[in-house]
């Protein structure tokens, strides 16, 4: 069995304060080299905690997390994170953030910068490299960031709803295009959601949590072939799958 | 561009024509109540003044705004400076906050004495003098401005391995530039009158003396004419820091030069 890209075994967490929160219950995942990987859950489940935790920016009361075999915890920089707020720097042009993660992990600037320059257009962002931020559309901030985390140079991707502020029409299309991206790349993706029909069109495995203190309350195997197109949500055995991850969603919020 | 000044021109208007306006109302008074020109000389007395002893001014100009500028920089160094530290050791901003603070309760005035006594009367302790009244808004409004970074911008630059180094320069940093020019704006905008009060206790040159001397002789016209100086002094230094703060946050005005461009 060849080693996980992403890796969480027994995973608690609990905020301190006066009224203790108590987030994570125990949570289990497995991600495989190369693998699309969704975790669904209600808002404030714990699903942005435990990306903290793989991102190494928190660390957790007791378990395991680990990326490619190496322990997260108090060891940030070992996968690509993508917060949810797309976190842009004001004070750096589209092309200087699109270089920032690249920047910070020790890539030389020329080299990072034309990296950066040749994926512009396929992120739809071509003509804006000198743009600032502030004068980009909430669409394109998103994928400015996405195309920030895509030059991070690691194996593993963590993103957190990088499509929720989206509306609908801009959310399919970028569906689409994801899935292109992704498959020229071949990185392992942890990618966070609570939109169902988003988990099943973009994963290869779709984990679905309680709410909090989480678990996992069910696994599913995702295995409609690639690339899928926006319709495939009409057609009846996705329809039937969509019910069932909804089915575990509810059982999980009542259970 | 043409629209830009004339929008500058337009924006300003009112407060040139009142100024005008009060100018020529003091002519008015000074000429029908027949004042003594030793008690308040008329505008038009002040600008023979200036046409009368304008040469003397270069000199004592050169030598206030040396110190101004100087000071200032100095100021700006120490500011952010202190304000690093006390935004990055709790420590520190427990002890130096309070001394910061306290600093500011000594008139510059009383001061200035004192560091001719110890630094002589050249130019170091005018530097002092204009430094220690513009240190105070640039760390605080730096302190300010290092505070108001972006938690999660910070752990983001975090998640990607950054050192604390790295999240000073990509982060803090340049989240802290224009609390830093606000700070400095205002420093600016009292550093020339840090510069003239510590001329005024003892200098060689500078626009203090130049009034201590025309005080001494009566010519009250030629102290309005070193306040017009100092006046306009002040005002190009704060159009200066401006301006630099426009080429240093350029992303700060990115929006207007587009509405300009179209």
């Amino acid at each position: 069995m060849s080693e996980a890209a992403v890796a969480i075994r027994g995973l608690r967490h609990t905020f301190p304060g006066s009224r203790p929160v108590e987030v994570l219950d125990g949570v289990d995942l497995e991600a495989a080299p190369g693998a699309f990987v969704s975790l669904v859950g209600p808002s404030g489940c714990g699903k942005s905690t435990l990306l903290q935790v793989l991102a190494g920016l928190l660390a957790p009361d007791a378990g395991e997390s680990l990326i490619e075999g190496q322990s997260t915890v108090g060891e940030p920089g070992l996968a690509a994170y993508m917060p949810q707020k797309d976190l842009l720097l004001p004070w750096r042009k589209a092309i200087g953030n699109a270089v920032l993660g690249a920047e910070i992990a020790g890539e030389p600037k020329a080299e990072a910068r034309q990296h950066a320059l040749d994926l512009f257009e396929r992120f739809g962002l071509a003509g804006f490299e000198e743009s600032w931020p502030s004068q980009l559309s909430g669409g394109m901030r998103q994928r400015l960031a996405l195309l920030r985390t895509f030059l991070i140079p690691r194996h593993v991707l963590l993103l957190d709803e990088p499509f929720g502020a989206l509306d609908a029409i801009t959310r399919r299309e970028m569906h689409q295009w994801l899935q292109e991206v992704w498959a020229s790349d071949a990185r392992t993706v942890l990618f966070v959601t609570h939109d169902v029909e988003e988990a099943l069109i973009l994963s290869d495995v779709a984990y679905v949590m309680s709410p909090r203190p989480a678990r996992m309350a069910a696994r599913f195997e995702v295995d409609y072939p690639r690339p899928r197109r926006p319709e495939i949500v009409t057609e009846p055995e996705f329809v039937a799958d969509k019910a069932r991850l909804l089915a575990a969603l509810d059982g999980a919020s009542k259970g | 561009m043409l629209g830009r000044w004339g929008g500058a021109a337009w924006e300003y208007a009112p407060a040139l024509v009142l100024l005008a306006a009060l100018v020529g109302l003091w002519e008015l008074m000074v000429q029908v109540l027949d004042t003594r020109p030793y008690i308040l000389p008329a505008p038009s007395a002040i600008w023979d003044a200036l046409i009368d002893k304008g040469h003397l001014l270069p000199n004592h100009i050169q030598a206030t705004a040396t110190e101004a500028v100087l000071g200032l920089l100095a100021a700006a160094g120490g500011g952010v400076l202190l304000a690093v530290l006390i935004a990055s050791i709790p420590l520190a901003r427990r002890v130096l906050y309070p001394i910061i603070v306290t600093s500011q309760t000594v008139p510059a005035i009383v001061l200035a004495p004192l560091l001719m006594v110890w630094v002589g009367i050249g130019l170091e302790s005018k530097l002092i003098v204009v430094a220690l009244v513009g240190f105070f808004p640039i760390v605080v409004s730096t302190v300010d401005g290092l505070a108001s970074a972006d938690r999660d911008m910070v752990a983001l630059v975090r998640s990607m391995g950054a050192s604390r180094l790295e999240e000073l320069r990509h982060v803090l940093i340049p989240s802290a530039i224009p609390g830093f020019f606000a700070g400095l704006k205002i420093a600016a905008a009292y550093s020339v009158i840090g510069a003239v009060i510590a001329e005024w206790v003892a200098a060689k040159e500078g626009l203090g003396i130049f009034i201590i001397r025309s005080q001494a002789s009566f010519r009250i016209d030629q102290i309005f004419v070193a306040i017009a100086v100092i006046a306009l002094l002040s005002i190009a230094l704060f159009v200066a820091v401006h301006l630099l703060a426009r080429v240093a946050s350029p992303w700060k005005y990115a929006n207007d030069q587009g509405e300009n461009g179209s």
